[in-house]
């Protein structure tokens, strides 16, 4: 996993609350393989009427074009746990995205890509939200270091699970450490069959 | 001796598969049931490119769901699905677990299936990469749904690392008014508390209304618990448990399963337990309860008006209702019993069981739908099942379609969708834009208000006709 330090990137407003996985990536392109590259269905309805053409929507706006860091509204990414929604963002280029809160499965999943979820309180969104600051020409800096988000003259403190902190910083993931606890796993099954034999499924 | 320090169920299941504990607080736990569909293709790409083998294929199961057609049109629409559900087949066999397939007798939606087969009993930690998974907390089971790379690092391990979450308790008292249902008190409960209501938390759902729902309404409640924000949701397991367990293929067969409701019967949460959260409802004051927006905390009684964004201080909330409003096409203050629907689905991981047939059939009966429908049934028991009690006769002659169990319209992941700009009476879990098809407009309700709109071509509250 790459890892995350800091980011000095523009940045787009999206100012709707539940944005839910569905609106991030319609479930009719989740058969794709991933190395054709997600990037093209983030937001696929929301961007682009059934004829084609393009709708009004703010990723569309040229100014947004090379936007690295997105800011929306409460309950970002909540709903159906695919992966994909992630994807599709990282694949278009978005690294950090910032909101009051996160569906809880999103989170993890983004982290896991290396993608940021800044929580940063509802008013403070709703300043970045109507910041001048947040055009392409004056990029936003994320320093997850110290836990700030400096867009023009405003800045913003944001909160992260240390945990996953750590993780982003170093480009960690879990799997390495895991399989370091094969002795204590095996322990484990061992005490549990004793204990509980029932949770064997019981095969017909 | 040490002292007993007052648990929650939460924390019992959860300390009981503690396997390692790591300084920065995240806990290693262990996986006794991994459950997979045709989307966790993504995460076998993961393992290959590692050449890692899967850990445990005995506590591994596949389910063909999410693709699989569930009428004749969808075959021929959708070629691609097939490939999917044949993935789903090789893998299966590749890494050596069994997996129910396409034309599996024992076939169906993964969270309706895997606990008809007994592989959900109370006690164990389940995972599946969908977040619906918390259906199967209602047999006091530790469920959760996870995403790809999750999905992965359990094929490896047969192991997770999570965070503790906090714990809240949604006591329901009382006795549900008649035609009232699971449902009603699901999307009441979003409604009250938000669609991130519940967010960080695992939730237990007490109380009598609760205690006194059948093993089908406590799937479809901790069902939606996720809709909720929820990480999981899960009742205690009773001898309503019991009873609808004993004698299903997987689980502990003859002493083996006594023993082990001995076992189960300890898992309750001890009286003097703290929760970081309470959450109390009156059953009394539920009503049938729909769906007016595209989030489901957007939620209001049959018998009420679209409500007024004018009226509402909180501006981006009110905004928020504006572009639902707009993309519902819907106006305030109009009734919402005056609303016309173009279609209605029966089905789902939420009300696809046979409880909730029966209950679709007892209002359709000797009545016609006003308008085109679909009813799929949860699995290919359940559908035969349907067939044995005569139901899909009674879907049929109503003018309804009677389809293969799947996904289906809830998801249209299969090619069955809502077309674009329709209004769809649905007992699914979403109503996000979009969600059963591109420009699709679904209201949620249970089965039986489903049924009632059929019959009338508009919501409808169904005491009216099960008064008639
Ligand atoms: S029925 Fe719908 S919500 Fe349930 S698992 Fe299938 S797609 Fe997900």
């Amino acid at each position: 996993m790459r890892p995350f330090k800091d980011l000095t990137a523009p940045a787009c407003p999206l100012p709707i609350p539940n944005i839910d996985t569905d609106q991030l990536i319609p479930a009719r392109f989740m058969r794709r393989p991933r190395s054709e590259g997600y990037g093209a269905f983030l937001f696929h309805d929301l961007r682009v009427e059934a004829d084609g053409t393009k709708r009004d929507f703010p990723l569309n706006d040229p100014a947004h074009a090379r936007c690295e860091v997105i800011v929306a509204r409460r309950n970002f990414g909540c709903g159906s746990s695919r992966e994909a929604a992630v994807y599709a963002l990282a694949d278009f280029g978005i690294r950090t995205v910032i909101a009051p809160s996160f569906g809880d499965i999103f989170a993890s999943n983004a982290v896991k890509n290396g993608l940021l979820p800044a929580q940063v309180t509802e008013e403070d969104a709703e300043r970045l939200l109507s910041a001048g600051a947040m055009v392409a020409e004056r990029p936003v800096t994320v320093d997850l270091e110290s836990q700030t988000i400096v867009a023009g003259n405003l800045v913003v403190p944001f909160t992260i699970d240390p945990v996953w902190k750590k993780q982003l910083l170093n480009g960690w993931d879990d799997i390495d450490l895991t399989f370091g606890q094969s002795v204590e796993i095996e322990r484990f099954c061992a005490q549990d069959r004793q204990a509980r034999p029932w949770a064997a499924p019981s095969v017909p | 001796m040490t002292e007993r320090v007052p648990a929650t169920l939460i924390d019992k299941l959860w300390n009981t598969h503690a396997v390692a504990m790591r300084e920065d607080g995240q806990t290693l736990l262990f996986i006794d049931r991994h459950i997979l569909h045709e989307g966790s293709f993504h995460a076998f790409n993961q393992l290959k490119d590692r050449g890692a083998r899967l850990a445990r294929p005995d506590l591994t199961f596949g389910i063909a769901d999410h693709y699989v057609p569930t009428r004749a049109a969808s075959t021929a629409a959708n070629p691609e699905a097939a490939g999917m559900i044949e993935q789903l087949a090789r893998n299966a066999r590749d890494y050596g677990f069994l997996s129910f397939g396409q034309f599996d007798p024992r076939q169906g939606i993964v969270h309706v299936a895997m606990p008809e087969q007994g592989l959900t009993v109370p006690g164990v930690l389940l995972v599946c990469g969908d977040s619906h998974t918390s259906t199967h907390g209602a047999f006091g089971a530790y469920a959760f749904g996870i995403g790809a790379s999750e999905v992965a690092h359990v094929l490896m391990t047969q192991t997770l690392w999570q965070k503790r979450p906090k714990r809240m308790r949604i006591s329901v008292e009382g006795t549900l008014p008649p035609g009232i249902g699971a449902k009603d008190i699901a999307l009441t409960i979003i409604a009250t508390i938000g669609a991130d209501g519940a967010q960080g938390h695992a939730i237990e759902y007490a109380g009598s209304a609760i205690r006194a729902l059948s093993m089908e309404g406590r799937m479809t409640l901790c069902n939606l618990s996720i809709e909720a924000g929820g990480r999981l949701g899960m009742i205690a397991p009773d001898e309503t448990t019991y009873a609808f367990l004993r004698g299903r293929p997987f689980v502990p067969k003859g002493d083996a399963f006594e023993q082990a409701v001995e076992d189960w019967r300890h898992l309750q949460t001890d009286a003097d337990a703290r929760f970081d959260r309470e959450v109390t409802l009156d059953a009394a004051a539920i009503a049938p309860t729909v769906t007016w927006g595209t989030t489901p905390e957007q939620a209001a009684a049959i018998t009420s008006a679209i409500p007024d964004p004018d009226q509402v201080a909180d501006a981006n909330k009110a905004q928020a209702m504006r572009e639902a409003l707009r993309y519902m096409d819907l106006r305030p203050g109009q009734p919402i019993s005056d609303i016309r629907i173009d279609r209605v689905f029966i089905g789902s991981c939420t009300n696809s069981r046979i409880e909730d047939l029966r209950a679709a059939a007892s209002i359709l009966n000797g009545r016609r739908s006003r308008v085109p429908g679909l009813v799929s049934a949860g699995s290919a028991n359940i559908k035969r099942q349907a067939e044995e009690e005569g139901l899909d006769r009674i879907f049929r002659d109503a003018g309804l379609e009677w389809g293969e169990s799947g996904c289906s319209m809830c998801v249209g992941m299969n090619g069955d969708t809502v077309p674009a700009g329709e209004r769809c009476a649905s007992t699914t879990n979403r109503n996000f834009k979009g969600r059963q098809g591109p420009g699709s407009r679904t209201h949620l309700m249970s089965p039986t208000m489903a049924a009632a709109a059929a019959v009338t071509g508009h919501l409808t509250d169904v005491r009216r006709l099960q008064a008639e």
